[in-house]
């Protein structure tokens, strides 16, 4: 076993933390006292992973207090117990404790334990308060107790066999961990069948194992590690039973139980006299009943007051870590994706060598033929390209997990009762774009309980349902992907959003404006319309951020609202941030690429609509607004001889919602441009986005619209200041 | 320069290679593990309010990689491109990651093994700006060789190169 684990660590990090989503998403569908068996084991298994995972790679902490997480759940799966609501939020804090320890793992730093200390007394207490000699929670105790040895009833699956597992391997390391002469393994022929019915390939022995040596369960538990889902084993510790019965005669028992083993094998040395033996007997009676009366009667309490605070520390510090570690993450691929990549490649070979054939002895007769293996080729290209994108493509499931938990939580702080809804999970997006829309959606759902929904009083006054709904709903429309927020609150307040903007001098007073307009006012920087700043939102981390985020996304947000009905947040993403919609357009000799998202309308420039504000900035008269007009090749200071002519092109662009005219010579054509870093060899030029390359293999730059935006009312204010001081 | 002149020396002193190439008369060398390809001058794509000694960024096989006049980047006197003009395409790792850079340059001269040894500090008898570039002078065959530092050369973060932007 000389393998570098440290290789899986990763891996094992990745599983545990889905095992821990699997958890806290099962937690979450419980409902105390209609348990559905199911659903218990889904929990169960998740966390008998971890376990199992922690304790090959040596995480003795996250293996520990798993254990005594899953003792508890398997008292629940065996019917000896009822699932209450107490459990349930034990065993969310326990994920969240859970999830913590492994993110400061994985980060290679050492776990804080205080927390999992915490949990672990509370997990011990209800665990002792039922225990009288059950023996499943016993087995927590006895790893406690110091025992002179280990009764170990392993009884295998038939089939062990075939899964490459060795007993005798496993009992040759036992002997390597405790020595030759302290083991002893007593084979039963119990299960054996019929000469003629023995199958070889299956493993019929079941065996006992008596280690007669003070060892810490945990020190001999590793051998059985990997096969413990596929065997019934049992640890019973070697104190109890062997002083009983040492008692009234030890030798002739241990012969008895050890009817196998040859009369010479030596005797245990540790065998207890009859004073030691007498002594651990009661030593192992005594501690568990003071520690079950005190812990009890203060565990009540404890859960419940140590549950608010305690969630709220440990979410805050879960989503850090969480941002920590999805940089470099990696991805999981469903291996269909994988298989289809795999069948495209070789058709790709496959026309590859086909035209090279062609290539070797060519002449004119073959053209039809290569024109043919052209077309496949560019087929081929096309279709391996669109499977290359999905496979960064990821369910938004991945996003919309976090929220049921977070809904439980908030609505438990604000005392609403919401029930949330979420449609459309199988919606697949950009892993890059879902890792970047998670922040700005949390905040849209907080903002909806907290600001949409109305207090339970307030709804029953209103004729609705107590319970407030929030609805998720996310679906693909052309190509992009649209997610919506919906509440069925009481919508948003004209008034007060127009009060506000008017007391921020955001908008004039008088001013007419469309409820739509107003609605938008909300994304507006420094808008806050919460009366008191409460914990959940209004800390002035506000829409406008929401909103920017979004953008740099290359997508919208977008509110509607009906008083008393609720309002609906339209958030439209494109698929994928690694290819863009683009808008070809020509200014001197180059070529740039607007994003067609960003272009409103583009028109013929006419010179006569144009005004000049002060001499330096243009703009121009669109119908009953005023929009300002940019000329590219003086925001790029590219030379070139004024153009005279009447042909130049208005590309009306809107940013951070605001238009701008940006003057073009000509538009070319539209087409989808693969987006490369033009960081990754230079550095970031203002107003660029990035850059492509064109199907003649030449460089074009993409347009950063809202950088440009900035740059136009920088420029101004540059020139305003020359103006002064000249 | 100190920590330049403790770097040249505590380097190996194995024999190094240079490639060398020739510009406005004087022969400059680069280590030859840091060049990528050679590659003759193609037109390129300008990049909006770069410094005049960037001439742009072009395609290499699927990279976008900026093209730097190298004259331009010395001072030196501004020539005509020619078919002969070369195009160094040179690499290098930063804590960022491999970064690619093209310098134009008049003529690709040769080869030389070079041991540190070798090696002289530049004399510090003018204040050039240009002198951060280079990493020490050789003498092969009665010759001067150049031999230039390609991690400043091609560091966009350094200062210097914002106060040679236009319209600052």
């Amino acid at each position: 076993m000389s393998v570098d684990l440290s290789q899986f660590h990763q891996v094992f990090f990745e599983e545990s933390f889905e095992g821990l989503d699997v958890m806290e998403s099962q937690l979450l569908d419980l409902q105390p006292g209609d348990v559905d068996s199911e659903t218990v084991n889904t929990i169960f298994r998740a966390a008998h992973s971890i376990k199992g995972g922690a304790g090959t790679f040596g995480f003795m902490q996250i293996s520990d207090f798993t254990h005594v997480v899953e003792t508890l759940l398997d008292e629940i799966r065996a019917g000896q117990r009822e699932m209450e609501q107490l459990y349930v939020d034990l065993f969310l804090l326990s994920v969240d404790c859970l999830r913590s320890m492994l993110g400061s793992l994985q980060d290679g730093s050492e776990p804080d334990m205080t927390k999992a200390a915490e949990l672990k007394i509370q997990f011990q207490a209800i665990l002792d308060g039922e225990q009288e000699a059950e023996t499943s929670a016993a087995e927590v105790e006895c790893s406690e107790t110091e025992s002179i040895g280990w009764h170990i009833c392993f009884k295998p699956d038939v089939d062990i066999l075939r899964t490459g597992n060795e007993p005798f391997r496993m009992f040759r390391e036992l002997v390597d961990i405790v020595g030759a002469s302290y083991v002893e393994v007593v084979p039963s022929f119990d299960t054996l069948p019929e000469f003629t019915s023995l199958n070889p390939e299956e493993c019929y022995l079941q065996w006992d194992i008596y280690v007669r040596k003070a060892v810490e369960q945990q020190a001999i538990s590793p051998v059985f590690e990997w096969v413990e889902d596929e065997c019934d084993i049992t640890y019973t510790p070697l104190t109890a039973v062997v002083t009983a019965k040492a008692d009234n005669n030890p030798k002739q028992d241990m012969e008895a139980a050890t009817a196998e083993s040859t009369a010479d094998s030596v005797m245990v040395p540790e065998l207890p006299e009859d004073d030691a033996g007498a002594e651990l007997t009661t030593s192992t009676a005594t501690p568990p009943i003071p520690a079950a009366s005190t812990t009890q009667a203060s565990s009540d309490k404890a859960v419940s007051s140590a549950a608010p605070s305690a969630s709220k520390n440990t979410t805050a510090k879960s989503a850090k870590s969480g941002n920590k570690s999805g940089e470099g993450s990696s991805i999981r691929v469903s291996i269909d994706k994988v298989d289809s990549l795999i069948n495209m490649v070789g058709e790709l070979v496959i026309t590859q060598s086909m035209l090279g054939q062609l290539g070797q002895d060519f002449d004119m007769s073959k053209l039809a033929r290569l024109q043919e293996g052209l077309s496949q080729l560019e087929q081929n290209t096309r279709e391996l390209q669109e499977s290359v994108m999905k496979i960064r493509m990821m369910p938004i499931s991945f996003a919309f997990s976090r929220f049921p938990r977070l809904v439980r939580d908030l609505g438990g702080q604000l005392g609403k009762k919401v029930n949330l809804i979420m449609l459309g999970e199988n919606t697949e997006l950009d892993k890059t774009v879902m890792e970047k829309i998670g922040d700005p959606l949390v905040h849209l759902v907080r903002n909806s309980m907290d600001h949409g929904l109305e207090t339970t009083a307030k709804r029953l006054a209103a004729g609705k349902s107590e319970q407030g709904t929030i609805t998720l709903n996310a679906f693909h429309q052309g190509g992009n992907i649209v997610i919506e927020i919906k509440d069925d609150g009481a919508g948003l307040n004209e008034e007060k959003i127009l009060e506000k903007a008017i007391q921020n001098g955001l908008v004039a007073e008088g001013q007419p404006l469309s409820s739509e307009e107003i609605h938008n006012l909300i994304f507006l920087p420094g808008f806050s319309t919460a009366d008191t700043v409460s914990d959940i939102s209004g800390r002035g981390v506000g829409m406008d951020v929401v909103r920017r985020n979004i953008n740099e996304l290359n997508g919208t947000i977008d509110v509607t609202s009906k008083p008393g009905e609720g309002s609906t947040f339209t958030i439209r993403l494109p698929l994928t941030l690694a290819i863009l919609d683009g808008q070809l357009v020509q200014v001197g000799d180059e070529t740039y690429i607007f994003p067609l998202v960003s272009i409103v309308e583009s028109i013929q420039l006419e010179k006569k609509s144009l005004n000049n504000i002060t001499g330096s900035q243009q703009v121009m008269q669109l119908r009953d607004e005023y929009i300002p007009i940019v000329r590219l090749d003086e925001v790029f200071n590219l030379d070139r001889p004024a153009s005279e002519s009447d042909e130049e092109m208005l590309v009306v662009v809107e940013s951070d919602n605001e238009k701008i005219g940006l003057v073009v010579d000509d538009l070319l054509g539209q087409q989808q441009v693969v987006i490369k870093s033009l960081e990754q060899n230079y550095r970031r030029v203002d107003g660029i986005s990035g850059a492509t390359i064109l199907g003649d293999g030449t460089v074009a730059l993409i347009i950063d619209i809202s950088s440009i935006g900035r740059h136009t009312s920088s420029i101004t204010a540059a020139q305003k200041t020359t103006e002064q001081a000249a | 320069m100190e920590a330049m002149n403790e770097q040249i020396s505590t380097e190996s002193d194995a024999e190094q290679q240079y490639l060398t190439f020739i510009m406005a008369g004087e022969e400059y060398g680069v280590d030859i593990l840091a060049v990528q390809e050679i590659r003759g001058w193609e037109e390129s794509t300008l990049i909006p309010n770069a410094p005049p000694y960037i001439k742009g960024v072009i395609n290499l096989r699927g990279t976008i990689v900026p093209i730097m006049d190298l004259r331009l980047r010395f001072g030196l006197e501004k020539v005509e491109y020619s078919p002969v003009t070369v195009v160094i395409i040179l690499k290098f790792e930063t804590e960022k990651g491999e970064r690619v850079m093209g310098i134009v340059v008049d003529a690709v001269s040769d080869v030389y093994s070079i041991s540190d040894e070798e090696t002289r500090k530049t004399p510090e008898l003018t204040e050039d700006s240009n002198s951060v570039f280079i990493r020490g002078l050789v003498n092969v065959n009665d010759k001067m060789i150049i031999l230039l530092d390609v991690e400043s050369l091609l560091s966009f973060e350094k200062k210097a190169l914002d106060q040679l932007l236009p319209g600052n």
